[in-house]
């Protein structure tokens, strides 16, 4: 329980020194503490290759693209400039909503379900107990294989889209280069022709 | 280790509302994705948090798919933000209008 609590003040301290502070490096500090403190959590919830997935794919991958973008930025002769960084009009009645919103489903939370965590396959060495990395492959790679083969899918869809996007010369870049290949082909085929 | 669900979904509540005031508030492209990576994890949280309740493992796997979702849909946010920056020096998400009819 006390773990609980601490990991907590953990999580919301970190989150909220990411939305707040001034430039993104230190958000992106944040960010790491959120995503390790989370995979602490899920290990509390029994969710083992979960925690390990968090920390490989959030810390390990996710933010290493974001730390990789922050550098590429602030690295130009341009300084990296987003404006005044205000805040639009609608915030403050979005915010009192959002506040509105999170009132109702803590007290929801609370009033509800008294249910407790119950410990169960804990410390029985059971290669199969609830959250082990058998029971989930053996859950993704049985009854949910078709969403596992899905994502597989969508990530290469992402991986041609950010070639794409972020090409050599931006949107229509590809579409440019053809066309400079044909104009240079030209001359050589005319070589070509008048040798024949 | 024995903390009631309810607490897990209040903390997940709580999370996921610093996501979305930290993306309507701020106009820093790259900050707002991290908010949204905040508010895949506060979703991922009460997902394991109730996975856990019932003992089924259901919500891990679909944890598991919100994890590669959230990883490709970073992935193309940055390469956008990074397009616009090469377009143009302000990266403010309000000046980016260029998609405007």
């Amino acid at each position: 329980m006390i773990g609980f609590w601490i990991l907590s003040i953990l999580l919301i301290a970190s989150a909220v020194f990411c939305i707040t502070a001034k430039k993104p490096v230190y958000s992106v500090v944040g960010l790491l503490v959120n995503f390790i403190a989370l995979a602490a959590m899920y290990l509390t919830l029994q969710a083992e290759f979960l925690a390990v997935m968090q920390i490989v794919v959030y810390s390990g991958a996710i933010l290493i693209l974001f730390v990789f973008v922050i550098a590429l930025l602030s690295s130009g002769v341009r300084p990296f400039d987003v404006g005044p960084d205000k805040a639009p009009r609608i915030a403050i009645p979005a915010i009192l909503f959002g506040v509105a919103a999170l009132g109702i489903i803590v007290v929801t939370a609370i009033r509800s379900n008294p249910a407790v965590v119950k410990a169960t396959g804990q410390d029985t060495g059971d290669a199969f107990a609830f959250g082990s990395v058998a029971n989930f492959g053996e859950a993704l790679f049985t009854t949910n294989l078709l969403p596992f083969e899905v994502t597989a899918f969508i990530l290469m869809v992402a991986i041609v889209g950010v070639v794409l996007i972020a090409g050599d010369e931006g949107p229509g870049g590809v579409v440019r280069r053809k066309k400079k290949r044909a104009i240079e082909r030209e001359p050589i085929l005319k070589k070509e022709r008048a040798i024949r | 280790m024995s903390a009631p669900v309810d607490n897990y979904i209040a903390l997940s509540a709580v999370l996921f509302f610093i996501g979305v005031v930290g993306v309507i508030v701020r106009r820093n492209p790259l900050i707002m994705l991290m908010s949204i990576e905040l508010l895949f994890n506060a979703a991922n949280l009460a997902l394991v948090t109730y996975a856990r309740a019932w003992v089924n493992n259901a919500g891990h796997i679909f944890a598991f798919l919100v994890i590669t979702v959230a990883a490709a849909e970073a992935a193309i946010g940055l390469a956008i933000v990074a397009v616009t920056f090469r377009r143009s020096p302000r990266v403010d998400v309000d000046e980016v209008a260029t998609l405007k009819g």
